[in-house]
Order: C-alpha cells, then structure tokens, then sequence
C-alpha cells in the first residue's frame, strides 16, 4: 500500500546554513512613556515618605547606562522599628479589625490603578532593574495587577478558604523581596497578606526599589490606612532588621538560598512563622518523541526570560540522546536571533544583568564552566558599550559534577546534559540541592503524569515553561525554600487557623 | 526531521511480513508513522511563537523596507469566475506599476485561471518583469482525473505561465495515501517543464498543525530547488494564519538544514494589511534568515494587500495617511 519517501540525500553539497545577517536590521524602537521618576525618595512609613532619620541616603543606578536613576534613603534600626510600630498600630486600630468586603475594595483600587499606569510603571521597572520592555510591559505589570485582583477576590470569602476552620490574620508581617521581579514579587506579597488582614514591613532590594516605592504612591492614593504598609529601603543588613524584628508574627523571604539558611537560623526557636522562596536549579527534560520546535522555544524561554534572572529558571537542560545533536543545532540557530541590547527597546529580547555584583558572578562561574570542560556557544552579537550586558550562553558536554550544572548561575546560562532512560533523567533532575520546578517536554501524556509525581520539584511544567498565575501556588522543595505563595495555600501561609 | 528512520527496514516497502501490513493498516497508521518521521508539532507552542512575532515593533527604515520588500513578493490575484480579459489586463498594469511613486517596485507575479495566462502574456508583454502564475489542476477542489488536471498545466505552460500553482490531492492525503499525494506532484512538476510549481496544501482542509508539517515534507520531497508549498487556495473559510504559515517555515528549515534543498514558501489568502504582511515577513526572518526574505523565495498570495502597502508606503514618505479614495478600497478594482 502507501510507500512514501522523505529522504532525498544531500550528495555533494556542502552542509548547509541558515544566514541570520542585516540585511533587515530592526530600527531602535524604544519606548517613550515617562516613568514619572522623583529624584529622591524616602522610607514610606505610617503613610508617608520621610527621609531615614540619619539622613543617609545611596544611589539607584540604571543597569543598562549605568546612570543614577534615583536617591534612595537607607533606613537604619530607628527607621525600621518606626515602620514595625505603624503596622502594629495600623493592625490594632484599623485594618486588623476591618471586615474583608472591606479590605477588598481598596485591593481592587490598587489593582485598577496600577493598570491605569501600567505603562508608567513598565518602564520604571526596565530602567530600574534592566529587564526588557516587552517582559515589564506584557508580564510584570500585568501579572502585579492581577495577584492583588485575586487576592482582592478572596478577602471577602475568607470563611471559606479552609472549609470548617476560621481564619484569622497573623499581625505584622515582615517581608523581603528579591531585584528581579521587584514590583511583581511586592504584589506577590503583599496581595495575600494585605487580603488576609496582615499589615505589612517590606523592604525591597537594594538595586531595584523604585517601583515598590511607586507603588507606596498608589497605595496612598488608594487611601490606604497609614501604617497599613509600610517600605523600608537599603542594603542587607536592613532586611536584617526587617526579618529580626520581634514584632513580625511572621517573615516571609524571597532570595537566595545562603541568605534563607541565615534567616532561618535567626529565627529558630521563636514563634514566628516564616516561608522562604529560594534559589533553584531546575531540570527542563526534552524526551525525543517532543515537538522539538516548541521544546526548543520553551527552553528558550526558560532560560534566557529575565535573562536567566529566575529563581525557577530552567537552567539545567536535559536531553535524550539520540536527539541531542538536533536539539543543540536548534538552540543555537535560535540563540542567533536573540536580540540583546538596550531594555528599552522594544524589540530588545535580553537585556541589562542587574548589577555589576552579578555580572562578576555570572562571568566567575561561565569561566568555571569552561575551565572544567564543557564546550561554550555564544552567537556573535553586538553588546552596547556602557552598561552591564551579557551574552546569551550554552554550555554543552556538561556533566552532573560540574559547577555549571550544580550552582545557581542566576544568568542567561544553560548548561546541556544528556540522558538515555527515563529514570536517569528523573535520577539526574533530582540530583540537586533545589527543587523550585523543572519542565517535561513529551509528545506522550503518561510520561508527563509518571514524571510530576517522581521530580521532586515544586512545580512541573508539561509542554510549556515559566507559566504563572494568581490562582496557582508557587513554592519550593529542600533548599529551595518552603511555604506556597498565589492560590489558596498561598493564603493560607499568612493567616492562622482556629 | 527524522529523515534517518526512512530507511529503517521495518517500514521498507520490500520488506513485506505482518509488521508491514500492521503499520499499513489504514489512515491512522499513516499517519502514525509519516508523524513519527517528521516529529509532531505542538499547537499550543506555535500559537505562542507567532505572538512574538506580532510584538516586534518596525520603524523608520525597518519599516520601509518591509513595506517595499512585500510589495515585491505579491502574487497580485484574481481568481474569479466573472473575470475577463480586460480585467487581467488591468491586473497586470497594476502589477507593473502598483502605485504612481517610483519608489514602489512592480509586484512578483499576476495569479490568474489558466483560461486568463494568454491574455496576462499579452498584456505584459514578452519576459517581463512580472511573472504570471496560474493556479491549475482543478483549482481549487482538486477533483479531477489526473490527466485532467496535466492537461490543464500544460495548456497554461504553453500559453505562457511562468509559475503554476497546483492543489494537493486532500482526498488522499486525508486517506493516508501518501505515496500517491507524491506521484501526483511529480507528475504536476514534470508537466510544468521549465516553470516554477507551488504546490497548495489547503490547510485549513488539513486542520492540524501536525498534518500542516508532514503535507509539508510529503511536498518538499518532490519538489525543485525553488518551487514553493503554499498554504491555501484563499477559497476556504480559514487560509494563511501566521500559525500554519510558522510550521511550514520549519518544514522548509529542518528540510533544507537535511538535504540542502531551499524550497520557497507563499501564504496566501487572508492577508489583507501591511500590518499582517510584516509579521509573516518578520517570521521569515527570524526563522529562515536572510537567504528568505526576497521574492523567488517568499510571496503573498493577496489582492487588497497590495494597496494597503502603496498606502502605507505613502504615509511613510509623506507623514500623514492619505484620503482612502486615492487607493481604491475594493479588492476586485485595479
């Protein structure tokens, strides 16, 4: 019956090359909305900016220019006890007491106006943190928006977020937030916090606290009662204080892993609840009978959102071996195309790493990477002259014993490994200290259903990466941390049960 | 592509046994085994990429680039039972000349019915600059006896078609009789002598992406260097979408990547604006490259999308959008 051929053979003909050259160069498109920046900003604390009571202050400093964006005060132990004062104060007198349908108008205030200055906010954050317009645009702000929505939502249904239990809020919370989703991960915080009936200490990263502090103007806009949240700005030894502070009935922590080992020491053998959201090193799995175009892009997408900036980044690809050699062919033709450059730009797909700290670590540690043996691929693009730029990066012939595959790289870094079975891959994924996600690409639906049950990671992706939603937690296994932050067991790690 | 598994003996046609007539047992295991040899395609990633496509912003120079370079890759096409010989004539000064800047090239080619090819080659004269393109074999159903269907691409080489814009046999794709999908567009290919073939799919008549792929290699196998696979007739209710257009793109990558065949590819129907045309031009360049973006290997099946080129191309040189009586609006008035 049917005999069909697909395989006319390449006789001769020198192996043949996709050509990814200038013929159609993209002109700069760069966004032009203004970012409604001040030139200095205080502590926001009992509803008000107010300058650190010593009066110092540091610079934020435009990763993509490396320019001063903004004065920022640093607070000190005077400034942060003041801040855990009006959110006692605040909880006692007015939002502890106040009933949910309440609390959910003024969530749903600060969702709308957010989106009302949605584009104001997106470019804020790219100028701040260095991610590309299009990532601040399409994902930050719209997903900031619609966790305090949500959140908004269940304020008034509280009574049924643990079916036979009631639920009553902690107190003042502490919290500390990471520089690379700042505005998203301060609504990931304070949205189920505020809808519980917590009031709030947070303290924003060092590099990137313009937005959250934008977003203190929204808060007094929404008419928020003062002391409700509270933002205090500096280096580590201020989230120090925020994370030490007796007041806090709890902190939560979202940031690297050695710096969660501290906290949790700091608090062993107190009452205060606490959950931490840490590093990882997650595993994305390509199976060979994937579609290969999509898992390619997925992976894509895995990595190098954010440029690789992502606790849950799938920084470690694992690939069957008989498509290993497709696969890598693919990556690269791929990685060609990547835009790389000003954040601003529209068309920009890699932007500004954060900080010259992290830059310095992601270059120590590609070193390593070559050092120890894997083989490096960067495409040849252009990297603008100022600024703290890195290029788009796979390593391949990586093994499971080699820094590149055992570190968070917290870059746009992908490291290759192979596997042949299954098991070895579930075996190799699991081989980590982290275990924040990992992604499954299959063309077959029991394997992907065998595999979310034997990763031991918080979240597996199927056919897809780097998929996020208010309704659905998000959290960690060992040294990536504890606690679930979005949906119900997001809510439920801020309130206590009677 | 699994280009390597097609010789693997289990599937040899001279290897016969009950494992042959296992796999050979019916459509569905066709297509099990010619999706197994291409690699399935996954919608939801698809749909995914494409939106990407739509983000990239073109300014200035980017734009007016774009804008001219699609012009030249029109298929300007009229396809129309009530069309006449004065109609394709004007038609084909249209596609000389698309707009009264000289700045605008003429277009790639003028698609007409095989009736019309004679009248198209008088009006434009010997070796033009534009090329004619007839769409033959039973347009746009298909069904017709095979001899038919090559008389009719013979007639239209013969008066002068440049191109020859063939239907793939659905009723066998869809069967699962591939192997005669296959003859039928060698046979269209040896009767199109010198001219260039595009060989349609009609995907939305194959309705999944993963069908889309494997008709895509099931074409590309047969053809030419430099013939085209297309995407649909423009008779259907669903014709190129930047989708269906993004996974015959990677058809036409992963087959030249393979056997270092280029084969052209040409949406068409659908298309209306500039706008659409540069997002399907930004997918050529961020898929096949460089080598892609010029007319012998990427056109656009359109007609209205022509003057929504000349116009915005007038906006780009003069700053303002110009009154729409100045660029007829009907699709069918040249």
């Amino acid at each position: 019956m049917a005999t069909f051929t697909l395989n006319p053979r390449r006789r001769g003909r020198p192996a043949p090359e996709l050509i990814f050259g200038d013929l159609w160069p993209y002109d700069p498109a760069p966004e032009t909305a203004d970012p409604k920046l001040l030139a200095r900003y205080g502590l926001f604390i009992n509803g008000r900016f107010t300058p650190a009571k010593s009066g110092q202050v540091f610079d934020s400093i435009n990763p993509a220019t490396e320019r001063k964006l903004a004065e920022l005060a640093r607070a000190g132990t005077a400034d942060v006890n003041a801040a855990y004062a009006a959110a006692q104060r605040a909880f006692d007198t007015t939002w502890g007491r106040m009933p949910g349908r309440e609390r959910a108008k003024y969530l749903f205030r600060i969702a709308r106006l957010l989106q009302d200055r949605a584009r104001e906010f997106a470019v804020a954050e790219t100028m701040d943190g260095g991610k590309p317009i299009k990532e601040s645009r399409d994902f930050d702000v719209p997903m900031a928006a619609a966790h305090f929505f949500y959140h908004a939502g269940w304020a008034d249904k509280l009574d049924y977020v643990a079916p036979g239990r009631r639920v009553a809020p902690l107190g003042v919370v502490g919290q500390v937030i990471p520089w690379n989703f700042p505005l998203l991960m301060c609504a990931w915080k304070l949205a189920p916090a505020l809808a519980m009936g917590n009031c709030v200490v947070l303290k924003p990263a060092e590099t990137t606290s313009i937005t959250a502090l934008k977003l203190a103007e929204i808060i007094q806009d929404a008419d928020l009662p003062p002391g409700v949240v509270n933002i205090v700005t500096g280096a580590g030894e201020v989230g120090a204080a925020v994370m030490g502070h007796r007041t806090a009935a709890k902190v939560a922590f979202t940031g690297s892993t050695e710096v969660g080992k501290s906290i949790l020491r700091s608090l062993a053998g107190t009452d205060q609840k606490m959950t931490l959201e840490l590093g990882g090193k997650a595993a994305n799995i390509i199976f060979d009978d994937a579609p290969l175009d999509q898992a390619v892009e997925g992976v894509i997408n895995g990595i190098f959102f954010n440029q690789g900036h992502v606790c849950c980044a799938g920084s470690r690809l694992l690939v069957q071996e008989s498509i290993a050699g497709r696969v890598l062919a693919k990556l690269k033709q791929r990685l060609q195309v990547l835009r790389v450059g000003d954040p601003l730009d529209k068309n920009t797909d890699l932007g500004a790493i954060n900080s010259r700290e992290q830059l310095r670590k992601i270059t120590a540690l590609v070193k390593a990477g070559v050092r120890e043996g894997a083989e490096l691929y960067q495409p040849a693009c252009v990297l603008p002259a100022r600024g703290w730029y890195f290029r788009p990066t796979l390593f391949s012939g990586v093994t499971m014993s080699q820094r590149i595959a055992r570190e968070e790289i917290f870059g746009p870094v992908l490291s290759i490994l192979t596997f042949r079975t299954p098991e070895e891959a579930v075996e190799k994924a699991n081989n980590t200290a982290y275990g924040l996600s990992a992604g499954v690409w299959t063309d077959k639906g029991a394997r992907i259903l065998k595999l979310a049950t034997e990763l031991k990671a918080g979240v597996v992706w199927a056919n897809t990466y780097n998929k996020f939603d208010p309704a659905s937690p998000f959290g960690g296994y060992k040294e990536s941390g504890f606690g679930r932050e979005g949906g119900r067991q997001g809510l439920l790690d801020y309130c206590r049960l009677a | 592509m699994r280009g390597a598994a097609a010789s693997f003996p289990l599937f040899s046609p001279a290897g016969g046994g009950i494992l042959r007539d296992l796999m050979n047992a019916g459509p569905s295991a066709s297509f099990r085994r010619l999706f197994d040899e291409v690699g399935p395609v996954d919608s939801v990633g698809v749909e995914e990429r494409v939106a990407k496509y739509a983000t990239r912003s073109l300014k200035q120079a980017a734009k007016l680039w774009g804008l001219r370079t699609a012009v030249a890759m029109v298929d300007l096409t009229t396809l129309e039972g009530k069309d006449t010989p004065g109609k394709v004539a004007s038609l084909c000064r249209k596609a000389l000349r698309p707009s009264d800047d000289p700045a605008v090239p003429p277009v790639a080619a003028v698609c007409v019915y095989p009736a019309m090819v004679r009248h198209a080659r008088r009006a434009l004269g010997p070796g033009a600059k534009v090329r004619i393109a007839s769409v033959a074999t039973a347009f746009p159903s298909g069904q017709a006896p095979l001899a038919t269907r090559l008389g009719e691409v013979r007639a239209a080489v013969a008066d002068g078609a440049d191109e020859i814009d063939m239907v793939i046999n659905r009723g066998a794709f869809l069967a699962g009789e591939f192997s005669r999908v296959q003859d039928e567009i060698a046979a269209v290919r040896d009767a199109c002598g010198r001219s260039t073939l595009k060989v349609i799919l009609e995907v939305s008549e194959l309705e999944t992406y993963d069908k889309i792929r494997a008709a895509s290699f099931l074409a590309m196998t047969v053809l030419r260097p430099g013939d085209f696979i297309k995407t649909s007739t423009g008779k259907t209710a669903l014709n190129a979408t930047l989708g269906n257009n993004q996974v015959m793109l990677e058809a036409i990558r992963d087959f030249y990547l393979d056997t270092g065949i280029p084969i052209a590819m040409k949406p068409a129907g659908g298309i209306r604006t500039a706008k659409q045309a540069l997002q399907f031009l930004v997918a050529v360049k961020e898929t096949l490259g460089d080598a892609w973006l010029n007319n012998r290997r990427y056109r656009f099946g359109a007609s209205a999308l022509l003057n929504d080129l000349v116009r915005q191309l007038a906006k780009e040189r003069t700053g303002a959008y110009q009154a729409p009586y100045y660029f007829s609006e009907a699709a069918t008035s040249y």
